[in-house]
């Protein structure tokens, strides 16, 4: 069953509740939601497998806290998409303000435009995957995750970084504190090739993109104490 | 917080409405700044040798009185008193001798905007108390720039909000706060520019005063702006002829900019420039950090 919400008719809490209880309902395949006008907080802490596509631009934290749901923003989408997102897939098929996918546990937030400032800050598990290029500060004290960048990088990519793991098509503006270049192993490239796939991702070969991770010299963790935990 | 807006007319058509979509923008961004709230609006353009003077007293005046005071030095002076205590005036003379005169005459008098074109109206509240008292959404206009205001770092007066205006058709307004500015103040003081608070937003409108002053274009002056404030700001400045906008470098503070064929309008969040005509398909972009955009008529 596919539904339709307008957001020029309802409200925001409206929308979020519709959302909540289709999902306990568990009977609805896809909603449209259209007239979003750059509202915050839509389709925010869903927990089940539906379908949702937002017909137009969105503000503030869209899809924040998601789990299992696949939400695509036909749009740009303000601060801080898809943050804390736990799992599913959200896709923004214009670009996307600060702090995109910041603190996300799981899932995937692909991004067909591009992402300002601090992309995937405090990245905790998800990838994030970006047509185009980000901003300064992107991946600032990401934990785990990948995140893949078809264009360029901003200033201080991955400052404090920890151990989410970088890839970037274009050039990088500069590298923040104890963030490095590092080889790009076979391990690596097939990585790469599956994330690229999973985003629809057909132009771009895996061998053109650089990897960055941590130096491993800021945080508080040497590898050869693993053992002690 | 605080919430900004600006929005300016590229056909003679929109220069109609633009006080309606406008004042839509600026009454969208009240959860951003539901303390007080300015507008300044470029219009109705004077005669060459006029100058029109807004202006807003803390006392009870009476329009009369302040008219008798202000012909003694300006003849051909007139006034027009708006709500709110605020009074419009017009006169055939320089700003800098026209102020000084009505500060002299009446201490309780601030001036809020002198120029050929700029008049800039403020309120404390909600921005529809000062939207429907000044009737804005009736008035037509070049461009007009707008602030919301949620007090962080002075009080909650009228003198405190935005916008800011230190020279003839120059203001701004200002998200963010800014670091330096006293001692900011005190260097452009010497320098004989003259501020009529303690708000920091109000230094950085003196400061592109002073640049301008100086000989500096509006892009120039916003260039050395970069160098000199320290802070976090996304400003919108207006000038006689258009609006530019620019963001600190961190650019922690948001914006948003919208074009099409009829308008350009800038925002604190794309939810006031949703309300536009023809905003749905209009490219939409986020201006960069440090980079200064600019439209003139």
């Amino acid at each position: 069953m596919s539904l339709k919400y307008d957001l020029s008719a309802g409200t925001t809490r409206g929308l979020n509740q519709k959302l909540h209880s289709l999902g306990i309902a568990n009977n609805t395949e896809s909603i449209n939601v259209i007239n979003p006008n750059g509202a915050h907080a839509l389709a925010v802490g869903l927990s089940s497998p539906l379908k949702i596509n937002i017909q137009g631009h969105v503000g503030y934290y869209c899809a924040g806290m998601n789990q299992m749901a696949e939400v695509t923003v036909d749009g740009n989408a303000g601060p801080a998409v898809a943050e804390n997102m736990m799992s599913g897939y959200i896709t923004v098929t214009g670009n996307v303000s600060h702090y995109a996918g910041a603190t996300a546990h799981g899932g995937t937030l692909l991004v067909c435009g591009d992402a300002s400032s601090r992309c995937g800050i405090s990245l905790k598990g998800a990838d994030i995957i970006v047509k185009g290029s980000v901003g300064h500060m992107s991946a600032f004290m990401a934990q785990s995750g990948r995140m893949v960048v078809c264009g360029d990088a901003g200033e201080a990519l991955g400052d404090s970084l920890y151990e989410t793991r970088l890839y970037v098509r274009g050039s990088v503006a500069s590298l923040g504190a104890d963030c490095v270049q590092k080889s790009m192993a076979e391990k690596h490239k097939n990585e790469l090739e599956a994330l690229l796939i999973c985003a629809g991702i057909t132009g771009a070969d895996a061998a053109e993109f650089n990897r960055f991770g941590s130096a491993r010299k800021l945080y508080n963790f040497k590898v050869d104490n693993a053992d002690a935990y | 917080m605080c919430g900004i807006v600006g929005l300016f007319a590229k056909t003679k058509s929109f220069e109609k409405q633009l006080g309606c979509y406008f004042s839509s923008m600026l009454n969208e961004m009240t959860d951003r700044g539901p303390d007080s709230a300015g507008c300044a609006i470029y219009h109705n353009v004077t005669a060459a040798n006029e100058l029109k003077i807004v202006a807003m007293s803390k006392v009870p005046l009476s329009k009369n009185e302040l008219l008798a005071a202000i012909k003694q030095s300006f003849p051909e002076a007139s006034v027009q008193e708006l709500k709110s205590l605020h009074f419009l005036i017009t006169l055939k003379g320089k700003s800098k001798e026209a102020i000084l005169e009505l500060n002299r005459c009446f201490p309780d008098l601030t001036v809020l905007s002198s120029g050929s074109s700029i008049e800039i109206y403020k309120a404390e509240g909600l921005p529809k108390n000062l939207l429907d008292k000044f009737s804005i959404s009736s008035m037509s206009g070049a461009h007009a720039l707008g602030h919301t205001r949620m007090a962080t770092e002075s009080a909650i007066t009228t003198a405190h909000s935005h916008p800011f205006s230190t020279g003839d058709d120059l203001c701004l307004v200002h998200n963010g706060s800014l670091s330096n500015h006293n001692r900011l103040r005190t260097k452009l003081q010497k320098e004989g520019i003259y501020f009529s608070s303690d708000n920091d937003s109000e230094v950085a409108a003196g400061y592109l005063a002073w640049r301008i002053k100086k000989g500096d274009t509006i892009e120039e002056a916003l260039n050395h702006a970069l160098e000199d404030l320290d802070g976090f700001y996304t400003f919108a400045v207006g000038t006689k002829d258009g609006f530019a906008v620019l963001r600190d470098p961190i650019a922690c503070k948001p914006a948003v900019i919208s074009e099409t064929d009829d308008w350009v309008a800038m925002a604190s969040e794309y939810r006031a420039i949703a309300l536009l005509p023809g905003a749905q398909s209009a490219p939409t972009w986020e201006p960069a950090p440090g980079k200064i955009y600019s439209w003139s008529h």
